[in-house]
């Protein structure tokens, strides 16, 4: 379609670059519904809320986005399980609209927020490392992109052995499995909702800080990414982790390859598009386990 | 529908063009006529959620797509104001079926319908966006052509009055919806899909009159928009500050009757202003309220009442 | 409409069969429904008899086998197309529609053949009636007890016109008196003209309604006949353990 191989070969990988941080975006909202059940229709929000949370870190505190990472995931994962525990789950009393009606109005919320705080303007970080590139063979990549790509797949070792090793990781897999049940063996489910939905978050908070160096932040920005976000775990399976990287990674690069011949505008409608398609055709996705 | 049942209607019909009469403000103006828009925008989302219980959080789609459709005929085509904005209300009622046709059919509720109407919605605004005929990023112009052959009116009153008469309207076709069988069909689907199926209620058809009807309301209100305003681009005909108002407005003011949405949008409407005047125009701060309001009006199901209310004052005079 | 000519079964299922992935849930199930009687369809707890309803009354597609209404092939027809040919079922677990009252309730069946909103009502005020909800029918649907929703359940369905009603464990969770006053209301109904087939786990309730009663057990049709030689058969006692039923007919014996 006229584009030379080397074109569409760095297309593709800067594709699967921004796609493994889109996985890990995806992969909180995944977490939530798959143990809460829920539809977190204030992830965008959340991640916006992160960006900007970078964003004031380094200029107040003069922070690198890279070394804002853990404390934000730390404060971001207090805030998740104080979120979920004081106002969505008394709010929703586990009803489906009213949970879905609870994290718009959290949406709402949130968005609007930073809109009065910091007004409708698009702001860049500009750091000495934005535009660094680096050569694989034929292909220039970039290298915010490879730094989050290689922390992506770090994080997700570390949720592995979270969720496989330990007590809190069996316990939530026990409460996504049967919640009844894991109640009746005596786990605390209303701690362990907010403790997902923390970690949830604190997954948004370091893919904040991994977006930072290389994206705009606005009001909105998060929402560009939560419709990604749902597509992936739409395409990938609700509550499918694997289901969210490896979507995240085909993401990537249909959006790489959308913006490359349809341009930036249309860019984005690619991936609407195929998540129309994925609901009317699969609502559980590919690898998924309920819908 | 009794006579006695449309009188709250014609109440607030006579209530209105008693307000375009005597208020002079062209801000208090301004604020009606933008409120009685609105409410048209809920009472639309309300048949469809509110009686339907199909919660779409894109009914922008719809309330674009009349506004877009009437304005480009009319610049574009020449053609004149009253049959494009026929055209923009049935352009938005296809949309709405097409829609619905493809979501209904694939068995698509709750969550999933959320999310699949906010994604249709957010599609159309790239799209409104990026094409020409819809004027791109600058959006489009109305060229000023004042006169009721246009509906065009150089005071806001005719357009307040205008609005009124839309919005009842809108409500008497609420209330018809309320007392036909497609109305009793529908709320049963909202209840109980099994039982309603296995009572002989065809589910499919009913969400997708539901839904045509839902979209060629909120495309009148678009048209509206259009006609008073002369002026959209793809974020005000398509933004989800459009979807979300014509949610918050009967769930908020009642979801499921028919003085639900205009009741919302008054209240929601009020506190923007009210906001503005007390802490200034800082923006995002009334939809922060509205947000808030959103999360208590969950947490305590005020939104219920009104509609518990409706259903003793209706049941007092059955049938 | 005595199916002169006809295959003799008011309902006729034959060989129906359901299959979920390795589990044959139903299994060549084949019996009749005689027109005006009341059938039950007995049989110990995950027989099956449950998925066997879900089929014939069109929630589930069978795997194989034929339903058929009357002589008209009717296997896997959508809910709403059965109710408007006549077949209408009640939920085992009872579910008023929330927010209307007793009366609109029953106008939502009432619907299906009557257009016009007064006189959807006319009707669910008759059938209440008939079903002992006449003092109800102005309250919320919500606040009846559960026997109020079971006479409810049933009279939703009543109101649609069926010529066959299907009732599953309509009379589950009623105490003995409920359970007493309930009996003639069904037997009011076939008086009507409208055949039953019931589910059931209340034997008294079996024996005293149900001219015949066929089995199902395992997945299939272990037994079919009268009602008082189908409890006497030891294969069906054998199936069924634990209920009691077996103690009590050897002491009617």
């Amino acid at each position: 379609m006229g584009y030379p191989p080397e074109i569409l070969l760095e297309a593709v990988a800067n594709g699967l670059l921004m796609g493994a941080v889109y996985g890990l975006v995806a992969l909180g909202l995944t977490l939530v519904y798959g143990v809460l059940h829920i539809i977190n229709f204030a992830h965008g929000a959340l991640l916006t809320l992160a960006m900007y949370a970078a964003f004031v870190a380094h200029g107040v505190f003069g922070l690198d986005p890279y070394a804002a990472m853990i404390p934000l995931a730390g404060l971001f994962f207090v805030f998740g399980y104080l979120v979920q525990r004081l106002v969505i789950g008394p709010a929703s009393r586990g009803d489906d609209s009213n949970m879905l009606l609870v994290t718009l109005g959290l949406s709402i919320i949130i968005e609007n927020a930073m809109l009065a705080i910091f007004r409708s303007d698009t702001m860049t970080l500009r750091l000495p490392y934005t535009m660094s590139m680096v050569e694989l063979g034929d292909v220039l990549l970039s290298v915010p992109r490879l730094i989050g790509f290689g922390v992506t797949l770090l994080l997700a070792a570390l949720l592995f052995v979270l969720m496989t090793r330990t007590d809190t990781g069996r316990a939530i897999r026990a409460v996504a499995k049967e919640r009844t049940g894991a109640a009746l063996v005596g786990i605390d489910v209303a701690h362990i909702y907010a403790v997902t939905f923390g970690i949830g978050t604190a997954c948004l908070a370091i893919a904040a800080c991994l977006l930072l160096p290389s994206f705009y932040v606005s009001p909105r920005v998060g929402n560009a990414f939560v419709l990604v976000a749902f597509t992936i775990v739409v395409l990938g399976g609700m509550g499918s982790v694997t289901g969210a990287l490896l979507g995240g990674l085909f993401i990537g690069v249909v959006e790489s390859l959308s913006g490359l011949y349809f341009g930036d505008s249309l860019g984005q409608i690619g991936i609407f598009l195929i998540f129309i398609l994925v609901l009317l055709l699969r609502p559980t996705g590919l690898f998924g386990a309920r819908a | 529908m009794t006579p006695r049942e449309t009188l709250p209607i014609l109440g607030f019909l006579v209530a209105a063009v008693l307000l375009s009469l005597f208020v002079t403000s062209n801000v208090v103006l301004n604020f009606l006529v933008f409120t009685l828009i609105l409410a048209i925008a809920a009472q639309g989302w309300n048949l469809l959620g509110g009686y339907g219980g199909q919660y779409s959080f894109g009914h922008a789609a719809f309330f674009g797509m009349g506004a877009y459709v009437s304005a480009i005929l009319q610049q574009r085509f020449g053609v004149n104001a009253y049959p494009a904005v026929a055209f923009g209300i049935t352009a938005a009622a296809l949309l709405g079926y097409a829609i619905g046709a493809m979501v209904f059919r694939a068995g698509l509720r709750g969550s999933y319908f959320a999310l699949v109407t906010l994604a249709f919605a957010e599609v159309l605004r790239i799209l409104a966006n990026a094409t020409e005929i819809t004027g791109g990023a600058a959006g489009l112009l109305i060229s000023l052509n004042l006169g009721a052959g246009n509906l065009q009116f150089a005071n806001r009153s005719s357009f307040l009055i205008l609005g009124a008469v839309l919005l009842a309207l809108a409500m008497l076709i609420t209330l018809a919806l309320e007392k036909s069988r497609l109305g009793a069909q529908l709320v049963a689907v909202r209840e109980n899909e099994a039982a309603a199926a296995a009572l002989g209620v065809d589910i499919l058809a009913v969400k997708l009159r539901a839904i045509s009807l839902s979209a060629a309301l909120t495309g009148a209100a678009g048209a509206l928009y259009a006609q008073y305003f002369l002026y959209i681009d793809s974020n005000i005909a398509f933004g989800t500050w459009i979807s979300v108002e014509a949610l918050l407005a009967p769930i908020i003011g009642g979801a499921g009757t028919v003085f639900g949405p205009l009741i919302g949008a008054l209240i929601l409407q009020g506190l923007s202003e009210g906001t503005k005047m007390l802490i200034g125009k800082i923006p995002g701060v009334d939809l922060i309220i509205f947000g808030v309001l959103l999360i208590l009006v969950v947490r305590f199901p005020l939104h219920r009442i009104p509609g518990l209310l409706a259903a003793r004052w209706r049941g007092k005079g059955a049938p | 409409m005595t199916g002169q000519g006809r295959d003799p079964a008011f309902l006729a299922v034959r060989d129906l069969t359901k299959r979920f992935g390795g589990l044959t849930a139903v299994a060549d199930a084949t019996f009749d429904v005689r027109e005006g009687s009341i059938t039950g369809l007995i049989g110990p707890n995950g027989a099956g008899k449950t998925t066997l309803f879900a089929m014939i009354a069109g929630f589930e597609q069978p795997s194989a086998g034929l339903v058929l209404l009357d002589g008209e092939d009717i296997t896997g027809r959508k809910p709403h197309d059965l109710a408007k040919l006549g077949l209408a079922r009640t939920f085992q677990i009872v579910q008023p529609f929330a927010g209307l009252s007793v009366r609109e309730n029953i106008a939502v069946g009432a619907f299906l053949r009557l257009p016009k909103r007064r006189d959807a009502l006319a009707l669910a005020e008759d059938v209440g009636q008939r079903l002992g909800l006449g003092p109800q029918l102005e309250k919320p649907a919500a606040a009846l007890t559960v026997a109020g929703r079971k006479r409810l359940e049933v009279a939703r369905a009543l109101a649609t016109r069926p010529r066959i009603l299907l009732l599953d464990e309509v009379l589950a969770g009623l105490n003995p008196s409920e359970l007493r006053d309930f009996l003639p209301v069904l037997q009011d109904i076939r008086a009507g003209g409208v055949t039953i087939l019931m589910i059931e786990h209340v034997m008294q309730a079996v024996m005293s309604l149900c001219e015949y009663v066929h089995v199902l057990a395992g997945g299939r049709i272990i037994a079919s006949g009268e009602a008082a030689e189908v409890v006497g058969n030891p294969a069906v006692i054998e199936a069924y353990l634990g209920h009691g039923a077996a103690q009590r007919l050897a002491g009617h014996a």
